[in-house]
């Protein structure tokens, strides 16, 4: 047993915790050599299976991927160094596994082999068929992190969840939710908490599954339906907390809520914008009414620093988005990154990125937490590059703002960065009734950046997409969720990968793509950076890319179908992988 | 296995899902609806504004969240009969029909979002089409590849004025990203092959790793690359339109376009 699964013996054993009965840490009992942990499994079992298995620690990302970003950090670096800058021309593939969704996800056991266990969930008997670009019936497609965990990976699209056998790429189980509804837009992954997995609806109820059967153990509303909020956030479990947040098209307004990951009990929730006279930020609104239909939804994961106790996320934009004019002042919090204290949810401290954001321009991008040096002091940064074309350094203990610069050719519409290090927008560029050019999918969006310590570049997906927007509402009584349409032709000037040296924020090489076919396609897919001295990343569209991270150059490619998550990698059998999804296929690659 | 055929025509023969709203909400019966309008209109219109929208004083209902969660007037209900005296609304003796055709009626709106109800595609011609004249013959460089007697004859009979706009902007190309769109013009590449020869045609795709082209002669060829080698020469007939992307005065696109919209 041991040989064929092998257990990294690492890892630190926490035998004062109540123990569980798996199969990683039965063996690691046993390889521990303690007779003492290996009863305590025995003994405290039964009892364990009833009260929830509390999660192990998550460390720094390395052998497995037990949360959105890998771990707490958003770095998306893995300390792996199986795949080098040498040997990453000979990654070959070890598998690759489609998934199938919706009620049919079985093989007829005829023409094909019989499917795996399927388990049904819902909160209507009949699904509902929503269209549009983000139609509940769309194709499968993983857009979102995958968990890999004890051997076993955790995929998630819409209303779709699987287990995934890591090594072989057999699918252990597929749960479908029948949805009522909700704008699907995707689904970002799912969180674990010891053997309990966590994710999102877009009809807004966070269900939780037990992970070796697929079977639902409960699942609990977390946004009004009928307010029209959606969810695809992957939730992040911190220890007895899942953070989760939902997004809103309408112009109702955001929050983060923690909820008790054992029964999905709240325990506190956390708005984005003032819901009364007097709440912080009110005065940045000309009114209560105008803060409480201001947006600023939590659609995104954040990273959290241990040691502070914060949890620190990405904000989304005000509404309605362009037009503004019921809305006058900086609209705090939205466009914002702000660190609550994940025990209690109150704000410890805030720094809003985009001050009155009149272009749909959230900042809902994944901030990472790196301890570094910054002008010679080390210190705790928190670095974020946001849609409105901005890098932003501050300390994350306090907030301090250390540096702001400009990563994007398009920088009209900036009057100037203001002695806070915010950029300051030229009304001039403000979306008009005649019509107005705007980059208008801002230049970055859910794909996460990431950032090697090795070489101290910040790496982001960057895309350059142009329209017209018009303004729509003159009526500020009338005005909600966008308050802008396009007449739906945009250019796509294509799209790069830039990596930023975070002292100075300076672009060090860009590596540019030519646009890729259909939306998604153009707005890319995440970053992976690894000690291999790699970068792993989509091209604009079908190419898995693995660059030298320092310089930029493409080493290795395989040719897929249009990626559609961020790349991954973990170690199993002392093997490392490095897995991307593709729409409904997955592929997994390693060294043999 | 013939069972298994047959499950598969059985498939095939189902009729395809209806597709509804991203938020359904059950139809309400049009004469509550009819009712409720009335009543609402004398009672709340004024307050409220005709369309629920907002209007003197009172806030726009069609995002309230007492509204949208309400399903059938009870908790639009409370509030009408309470009244919210501290803000200003007094109390409204309505029976608790009347009530529930006043939810009808509101849950029959729209809540808006992507909606757009007070676009109106004339109100987007704010230029001037003399200046846009100008800058068509002068620093647009239009006339280099257009004619307002040829290609753009009549062109606005052929757009309305968004439209119009939309189509100096991408090029005249639809979809969601123009230039890439099937109904673009073709880009035309030439590879510089090994001892001088060169292959060129309609490019279909490109990446670092790959250039795929269909020949003259209707071949389609997919060349390797390796970073500069081959070397490619692409020309793409939009390009004027790609290089002032980044540079539109949003002045000179609005001239631009109550010009052309004067060519009937």
């Amino acid at each position: 047993m041991t040989t064929l699964n092998p257990v990294n013996i690492t890892k630190p054993l926490h035998i004062i915790r109540p123990l569980h009965l798996t199969r990683q840490t039965f063996r690691a009992g046993l390889r521990s050599l303690s007779v003492i942990a290996a009863s305590a499994v025995v003994a405290t079992g039964a009892a364990v299976a009833a009260s929830g298995v509390p999660p192990e620690p998550i460390p720094p990302l390395a052998e497995s991927w037990p949360t959105f970003s890998g771990d707490y950090s958003g770095m998306r670096y893995s300390s792996l160094t199986q795949v080098t800058q040498a040997n990453v021309k000979n990654l070959t593939l070890a598998w690759a596994t489609r998934l199938a969704g919706g009620s049919d996800s079985g093989g007829d056991g005829v023409f094909s082999a019989a499917g795996p266990p399927q388990i049904v969930g819902g909160a209507t008997s009949e699904p509902v068929v929503t269209g549009g670009l983000f139609s509940s019936a769309a194709p499968i497609s993983v857009r979102g992190s995958i968990l890999e965990h004890h051997g076993v990976l955790y995929a998630a699209s819409p209303d779709n969840a699987w287990a995934i056998d890591a090594r072989t790429g057999t699918v252990l189980w597929h749960y479908y939710w029948k949805t009522k509804g909700g704008t699907h837009t995707s689904n970002r992954g799912m969180g674990i908490y010891g053997d309990w997995l966590l994710f999102e609806t877009a009809d807004d109820y966070l269900v939780s599954l037990d992970a070796r059967t697929g079977k639902e153990r409960w699942h609990k509303d977390i946004a009004s339906f009928p307010e029209q909020y959606f969810a695809e956030a992957a939730p992040i479990v911190i220890e007895n907390h899942v953070l989760v947040g939902a997004g809103n098209d309408g112009d109702e307004p955001g929050s983060l809520k923690s909820y008790d990951p054992t029964n999905g009990e709240l325990q506190w929730e956390f708005h984005t914008t003032p819901m009364k006279a007097g709440d912080p930020g009110a005065s940045s609104w000309p009114s209560i009414e105008a803060a409480r239909h201001g947006g600023g939804n939590v659609w995104t994961a954040g990273s959290f620093d241990p040691n502070t106790r914060l949890y620190i996320f990405g904000t989304g934009n005000p509404t309605p988005a362009y037009s503004s004019i019921a809305r006058e002042g900086d609209n705090l919090f939205t466009c914002s990154l702000v660190a609550v204290n994940v025990d209690t949810g109150k704000m410890v401290w805030y720094y809003q990125t985009s001050p009155h954001d009149t272009h749909d321009w959230d900042s809902s991008q994944t901030p990472i937490l790196v301890d570094g040096e910054f002008h010679g002091k080390p210190r705790k940064l928190v670095l974020q590059a946001t849609r409105n074309g901005h890098f932003f350094v501050l300390d994350r203990v306090t907030g301090e703002h250390l540096l702001t610069t400009r990563y994007t050719p398009w920088g009209k519409w900036v009057q100037r960065i203001n002695e806070q290090g915010q950029p300051v927008r030229d009304p001039r560029w403000d979306v008009t009734v005649g019509g107005t050019v705007l980059d208008i999918d801002g230049w970055t969006n859910w794909p996460p950046p990431a950032f090697s310590p090795q070489t101290g570049l910040f790496y982001l997906r960057g895309f350059e997409n142009y329209g017209v927007m018009y303004y729509t509402e003159t009526d500020p009584h009338g005005s909600m969720g966008l308050g802008g349409v396009t007449r739906g032709g945009e250019v796509a000037l294509g799209s790069s990968i830039r990596a930023i040296d975070y002292q100075t924020g300076h672009t060090v090489w860009e590596h540019h793509f030519e646009p890729g076919q259909g939306y998604l396609g153009t707005l890319g897919s995440g970053l992976l950076t690894t000690a291999g001295g790699l970068l792993f990343a989509a091209d604009q569209g079908k190419n898995l890319v693995a660059f030298d991270a320092e310089h930029g150059q493409p080493l290795w490619h395989s040719r897929l179908q249009d990626v559609s998550n961020g790349p991954e990698t973990y170690l199993i059998d002392d093997h490392q992988y490095v897995m991307v999804a593709a729409g409904d296929m997955i592929y997994a690659f390693t060294l043999y | 296995m013939h069972a298994a055929v047959c499950a598969t025509a059985a498939q095939a023969q189902a009729p395809p899902p209806k597709v509804g709203p991203d938020f359904p909400r059950p139809p309400g019966d049009p004469a509550a609806i009819a009712r409720g309008q009335r009543t609402f209109t004398v009672n709340c219109g004024f307050c409220h504004g005709s369309s629920g929208r907002g209007g003197e004083g009172g806030p726009n209902l069609l995002r309230s969240p007492i509204v949208l969660n309400d399903q059938h007037g009870e908790l639009i209900g409370a509030i009408v009969s309470n009244g919210r005296v501290a803000r200003g609304m007094p109390k409204f003796e309505l029976a608790e029909d009347s009530i529930a055709d006043i939810a009808a009626y509101l849950h029959s709106l729209d809540m808006g979002g992507h909606k757009s109800p007070n676009f109106n595609p004339q109100s987007v011609l704010v230029g001037n089409a003399a200046a846009g004249k100008a800058f068509f013959n002068g620093p647009g460089h239009c006339t280099a590849c257009h004619s307002i007697d040829k290609d753009l004859a009549g062109i606005g009979s052929k757009y309305d004025p968004p439209h119009l706009e939309d189509a100096i902007f991408t090029a005249g190309s639809t979809g969601t990203f123009g230039l890439m769109s099937p109904t673009a013009p073709p880009i035309r590449v030439t590879v510089d092959m090994p001892a001088g020869a060169t292959v060129s045609g309609r490019l279909v795709e490109l990446d670092d790793f790959d250039v795929t082209l269909i020949d003259d002669a209707g071949n389609r060829l997919t060349i390797r690359r390796d970073g500069d080698v081959p070397r490619l020469h692409i020309n793409n007939p939009l390009q004027a339109h790609l290089d002032l992307v980044r540079r539109w005065d949003d002045r000179n696109l609005h001239d631009l376009t109550a010009y052309l919209a004067t060519l009937k």
